[in-house]
């Protein structure tokens, strides 16, 4: 009984050695968001609180802590309150499985890649429930084109994920990664390149961030699902939305870049100067330069009309991604070398 | 591992939370309130299949159903505009048949659960490399290959059935074709006329 105390208590303290660097960096990913589309469009961003805006997240973090709850007056009471935590869980749950380095992490079970696809089709619920219980026509709006478009690109990005575990052989995230050893060439993104632009339009699509973020829509239907909310409430989508950035970004390092694993390995000279490192260097650094790309492709790209974000994902991913599952699997027959020896 | 203790707290705390919700599914007023206790009832029987080590069906069941197949239901069922009413008048009237069949289910599942005649083994001890997905999936593929095959096969008949269903007759929607758009020549759209400029007289 007093081991399985100690167990828990050691797994309590994993997860606040996950779980507190994670939100600083979401509230750094905005502060970064905010800077580098800023510069994008020639402007320079938040720069008064503190050095450079550094302090700039820690002061909108205590404004929404101060700022008045409002309740809709014919909204769902419980429904409405459930929403925010609904949209968040999820979104923290599923890091109790992301290796951050080799054994570095929480829970190193065999159906990880299952357990992510498992907990980020839960998100969707904090959406809906928030649009319906809102009891408002913009929020429903919302809700409903959120549905539609996380149930249609979850089939995508699951037929992508389906590629990588054929390819990797496993479930297990820490396997999947150690089967791509052996330099850049043999990281999962070039032999699984259009599953992993396939992956990556369809994780834009799953966090709602633009080109496809036609749950919020400023433009067309206010703030989409999350336009009754205010104070604590609003923040809770926010920290949702970016830590699935960061989980979308971390998984496209595992997936499909090596993700502790080294970019110069099996280099000659390069290897033994860059041997030092820790992995968990290079998997930040990949999950960053992931980050930047969300930020830029917002900053970039227009939004997507409706039904072109349907015959997108259903007419040009999905198929693609059938294709290229029969071609692996062809691959993996024939033990194709480099990869599938 | 969790000792037998912690696994049967565990144990017991989802499964009442699954009846619980199991009975609010019914007895919920609200539609939509109904349909998310059946989403939370699949999560509970989900960590139930998990702590029988059965990660691939729990896994698999948060995936499909809770993910994919509630999503769409309770989509449905937020759209449409339920008179609680006329539903509850039907309550009463048919209270006599609903008690027969909860009698003759109850009963069953009585008969079918008595340890007697359940043959409930231990929860085995699966070894240590022992993965539930490969062990499901050579079964699949191997010995129940033909049953697996059939009901993929019935699920492309559904899949086709529906959708020819739904693209019956004419589309009455408005799409832009896109071979004729990026086909137009701008010369066919903008007329232009050469006019002389006009002079104050």
């Amino acid at each position: 009984m007093w081991n399985d105390l100690l167990t828990l208590i050691w797994i309590v303290i994993k997860i606040i050695i996950v779980i507190v660097p994670l939100l600083l960096a979401v509230a750094y990913l905005t502060f970064a968001e905010r800077k580098v589309i800023g510069y994008i469009q020639a402007r320079i961003g938040p720069n008064r609180v503190g050095y450079f805006g550094l302090l700039q997240p820690i002061a909108d973090a205590v404004k929404l802590f101060l700022k008045e709850p409002i309740y809709p007056s014919s909204a769902n009471p419980v429904l409405f309150l459930l929403a925010p935590i609904l949209s968040m869980a999820p979104a923290l749950a599923v890091w109790a499985v992301i290796p951050f380095d080799k054994g570095w992490v929480i829970a190193n079970i065999n159906a990880g890649l299952l357990y992510i696809l498992a907990m980020t089709s839960l998100g969707v619920y904090g959406i809906l429930i928030a649009g319906w219980a809102s009891n408002s026509k913009y929020a429903f709006f919302g809700a409903m084109r959120s549905a539609a478009q996380v149930v249609s690109y979850e089939i995508a990005m699951g037929f992508a994920l389906v590629g990588v575990l054929m390819a990797a052989g496993s479930t297990n995230l820490q396997d999947i990664i150690i089967r791509q050893q052996g330099g850049i060439w043999h990281w999962f993104w070039l032999p699984l390149l259009p599953m992993f632009l396939v992956y990556w339009i369809s994780g834009l699509a799953e966090t709602n961030r633009l080109p496809f973020d036609m749950a919020e829509g400023e433009s067309e239907i206010v703030a989409g699902f999350h336009v009754e909310y205010s104070s604590m409430g609003f923040a809770m989508f926010f920290l949702a939305e970016y830590a699935n950035m960061i989980l979308v970004a971390a998984l496209a390092t595992i997936f499909f870049w090596g993700g502790w694993l080294s970019p110069f390995q099996g280099i000659p000279v390069l290897d033994s100067i860059f041997a030092w490192v820790p992995g968990i260097v290079w998997f930040l650094a990949k999950l960053g330069f992931f980050l930047l790309l969300f930020i830029w492709i917002r900053g970039t790209l227009p939004r997507y009309r409706y039904d072109q974000i349907m015959q997108l994902g259903w007419k040009v991913l999905i198929p693609v991604t059938i294709v290229w599952i029969v071609l692996i699997g062809l691959a993996i027959e024939f033990r194709m070398p480099p990869w599938f020896t | 591992m969790l000792s037998t203790v912690l696994q049967q707290i565990v144990f017991y705390f989802f499964a009442a939370s699954l009846v619980f919700s199991a009975a609010m599914v019914v007895l919920s007023r609200n539609p939509v309130t109904s349909a998310l206790f059946l989403v939370y009832s699949f999560f509970n029987s989900a960590i139930l299949w998990m702590l029988l080590n059965a990660e691939f069906l729990s896994l698999v069941l948060i995936f499909v159903y809770v993910g994919a197949v509630m999503t769409l239901f309770l989509f449905v069922v937020m759209m449409l505009n339920i008179d609680i009413e006329t539903l509850r008048k039907g309550f009463v009237r048919y209270l006599p048949f609903g008690l027969v069949a909860v009698a003759l289910v109850v009963g069953l599942m009585i008969t079918a659960i008595w340890p007697a005649n359940f043959g409930a083994l231990p929860n085995p001890q699966a070894a240590a490399d022992y993965s539930n997905t490969g062990a499901l999936g050579a079964l699949l593929y191997t010995h129940y290959v033909y049953a697996f095959e059939l009901a993929a096969m019935l699920l492309l008949v559904a899949i086709v059935a529906a959708i020819s269903l739904s693209q019956h007759g004419k589309p009455q929607r408005k799409t832009q074709n896109i071979s004729k758009q990026i086909d137009v020549d701008p010369k066919d759209r903008v007329h232009l006329v050469n006019m002389l400029s006009e002079k104050k007289q």
